[in-house]
């Protein structure tokens, strides 16, 4: 019995094909099975009127933290892949810092089936580059990729070792995977708790300088140059470092950067008052880097919006600054945060939106989606650009709230998931 | 003046913020309750009935003493928590500690914690008036009221007064109540020390940077001489406690080249040959051991003022009758 959805009638924007129109489309038995201004379904079909509403392909988020094992207090794989689905995302790439790590082909295939059983939204494993996530020795790169991994990272920390991540950069490209680096030089300031500057110092927090992110960039760059592996640059933070990436790309290095919501909106001041639901790292900076990563966003110098979804539960976050973990909840806010702050302000369009959620997302991370191409995986995003709602962290389908952006309100929000044909999340 | 705008409100955790008239209120509080302290007997009965918990999370001497002196001449009730003997080596949480403490229906919390922005933290959580007697890197708003009050003994006046802070600024919570309230009353205020310990971005609060001790001193009609952490040294901030010693110390060869006479206030407790000479300490410019006097006067006048009594009461207070 082969199933057939019949999305009718929506707005599809798809920059894969330089589409943006009403058209219908069809799925059948998990790929787009047509796709047109009149498509004539099988009365079979289920259909689903989309008018409207904005279908994009998938939209796949390459950086969230699901915690399990080891942590399945804050989140699990299956909480994590409903608040996915739930935000938009028909995908996610999930970090191997969990307890213990992912760094075998074993944990990998089991955080993989385990994402499988959930019915959300893809969960697709990221790999350790080291073994144990130690930054010493090489992690089993080609079984981890056989078991499933379509990246490698230690990220949560950064590869201090160049040797190790000259290495990385090296052997991953037997794979074809990308090696994602957290970049920070974690000796400038070990016990850093936010940006450096006039805020710390008023706060009496110890201060992570740019310098920090900077120059494991640079360092990372300079790595991809020499090896031509495939660098991929976690949640850049910083005007310089924006213009490096800009720079290494005008040379034809092959590097890949993420920009996450928050680095868009929110600058060192969200933590004044000691507000650990604004607390992460890297830190959030001072309004010039926030220009820069927004002006980084829409010239393309950095490919990729992506969460850094770190959930955690509320009572760590109750605590006292620098007991409190670093990291927030991203999945069901991201949408609603770039179609209000970042498309709706005019900085980017709804097409580069789209590019940067979904098509390179799936180029860069070599994964099923981006497109609703005929023949292509039956991932699909509707959105409901005109919605209006308010953040409320205790509705969320993650198990944690730790959000920055609560009570605020927000315009454009996800209506429909649909992974494989099937409609995973409807709101 | 009315009132209203003198009140400290609930709580007493950071300078930041605190106007100058509310310092001022602080400090003319505390001038009727020195008294106090040269009586025979010590107790007034201002703070009857009022339960005060002084809960220190770090190791302090001088400051929980001269708390719960202050607590006692004013009659309160008095409980002291040190980390050491408690459930937080148990690992309670501050907010758990917190609830349990406002559960037996305390008045007030006097707090030492080794996290910046721990006193707000649990201002934020309790009912009760919280007074940060040092929270990490942060504040310790009663140590810098009373370096103020020493100053305007000697000197009569704080405002248009040039005022050094000597050493570790970036970790000190002494340096940035002290900034606060000299920048609130309008006395020109300088650090003076290594590069490697000056807080970033302060100079943008309107703070002249020193890195020589010679210039400072020949600058300064008061120098406020941190103690150095032997920790500092191990972090690499400083080479040796020598070197700080002979770049940095304050000592008399320094002070007497200077143009005019300095005040010199320490916190304490101090490092004598490393930051301070015993010379100075003990010496004509020191009123290092008012400031301590005085902190019992200051302390006293918070917890009066924090417990709903006015200013312009204290000189009757002290003479009888309760808050």
């Amino acid at each position: 019995m082969s199933e057939k959805l019949l999305l009718k009638g929506g707005r599809v924007l798809d920059p894969s094909q330089d589409l943006d129109g009403v058209r219908d489309v069809l799925l059948v038995d998990g790929v787009v099975a047509a796709l047109g201004e009149q498509v004539d379904a099988p009365e079979d079909a289920r259909a689903v009127d989309c008018t409207g509403l904005l279908v994009t392909p998938g939209l796949i988020d390459v950086h969230v933290h699901l915690r399990e094992p080891g942590g399945e207090h804050k989140e699990t794989i299956a909480s994590g892949a409903r608040a996915a689905a739930a935000g938009g995302f028909t995908a996610v790439c999930a970090m191997p810092n969990t307890d213990p790590v992912m760094d075998d082909p074993a944990s990998v295939g089991w955080v993989a089936a385990e994402g499988r059983k959930a019915q959300a939204a893809r969960v697709y494993p990221v790999g350790c580059i080291s073994v144990g996530r130690a930054g010493e020795g090489l992690a089993p790169v080609g079984e981890m990729v056989e078991a499933g991994a379509v990246a490698i990272t230690d990220d949560g920390s950064p590869v201090m070792n160049s040797g190790l991540m000259r290495l990385a950069l090296e052997y991953a490209q037997a794979f074809g995977v990308p090696v994602a680096d957290h970049p920070e030089d974690l000796t400038l300031s070990p016990s850093g708790q936010m940006n450096e500057g006039l805020v710390a110092t008023r706060l009496g927090l110890t201060g992570k300088p740019n310098a920090m992110e900077d120059i494991h960039i640079l360092r990372d760059i300079m790595l991809a140059e020499l090896t031509g592996g495939h660098l991929h640059l976690q949640h850049i933070s910083t005007r310089f470092g924006v213009e490096s990436i800009r720079q290494a790309k005008a040379r034809g290095v092959h590097v890949t950067a993420e920009a996450s919501p928050h680095h868009l909106v929110l600058t060192e001041d969200a933590v004044d008052g000691y507000r650990t639901e604004a607390k992460m790292n890297p830190p959030l900076r001072a309004q010039a880097d926030v220009d820069a990563v927004r002006a980084g966003l829409a010239d393309g110098t950095l490919d990729i919006i992506a969460t850094d979804h770190a959930p955690h539960h509320y009572d760590e976050k109750e605590a006292a600054f620098d007991d409190a973990p670093n990291g927030i909840v991203g999945l069901e806010t991201a949408v609603g945060i770039v179609i209000t702050r970042v498309v709706n302000e005019g900085l980017i369009d709804l097409r580069t939106m789209v590019e940067r959620m979904s098509c390179q997302p799936a180029r860069a991370f070599g994964l099923p989606g981006g497109t609703l191409a005929e023949g292509s995986v039956a991932d699909v995003s509707v959105l409901n650009l005109d919605a209006e709602w308010t953040v409320d962290g205790v509705a969320f389908l993650s198990k944690s709230r730790n959000t920055p952006f609560e009570g605020w309100k927000l315009t454009g929000a996800p209506v429909r998931t649909i992974v494989g044909g099937k409609i995973v999340w409807e709101c | 003046m009315n009132p209203s705008l003198l009140s400290l409100g609930k709580d007493l955790v950071s300078l930041e913020h605190v106007s100058r008239e509310q310092i001022l209120s602080i400090l003319d509080t505390a001038e009727p309750f020195k008294e106090i302290s040269e009586r025979r007997i010590k107790k007034v009965p201002v703070l009857r009935g009022k339960t005060i918990v002084n809960l220190f999370f770090e190791a302090s001497t001088r400051t929980r003493v001269s708390f719960e002196f202050a607590e006692k001449r004013l009659s309160a009730d008095t409980v002291n928590i040190a980390a050491s003997g408690s459930s937080v080596v148990k690992g309670e949480t501050l907010v758990d500690t917190a609830r349990n403490l406002e559960a037996m229906r305390i008045d007030m919390v006097v707090m030492r914690h080794g996290s910046s922005g721990a006193a707000r933290f649990l201002s934020e959580r309790i009912p009760s008036s919280v007074i940060n007697a040092g929270d990490g890197q942060h504040e310790h708003p009663t140590q810098a009221l009373l370096d103020l009050l020493t100053i305007r003994d000697h000197l009569g006046r704080i405002e248009g007064l040039k005022v050094c802070i000597v050493g570790d600024a970036l970790h000190s919570r002494v340096a940035r109540s002290n900034v606060y309230a000299l920048l609130t009353l309008g006395a020109e205020v300088a650090i003076c020390g290594p590069p490697t310990l000056m807080p970033p971005g302060i100079a943008d609060l309107g703070v002249t940077m020193f890195t020589r001790i010679e210039e400072a001193i020949e600058w300064a009609d008061v120098l406020n001489v941190l103690r150095l952490q032997l920790e500092r040294m191990h972090g690499g901030y400083v080479p040796s406690l020598r070197e700080y010693n002979r770049i940095w110390g304050v000592t008399t060869e320094r002070l007497e080249a200077a143009p005019k006479d300095v005040l010199v206030l320490h916190p304490g407790p101090m490092n004598r040959g490393v930051e301070i000479d015993s010379d100075v300490a003990d010496g004509p410019h020191s009123v290092i051991l008012n400031q301590v006097t005085n902190g019992v006067a200051i302390r006293m006048a918070v917890l009066y003022l924090l417990a709903g009594g006015q200013q312009e009461s204290a000189e009757a207070a002290k003479q009888g009758g309760e808050v």
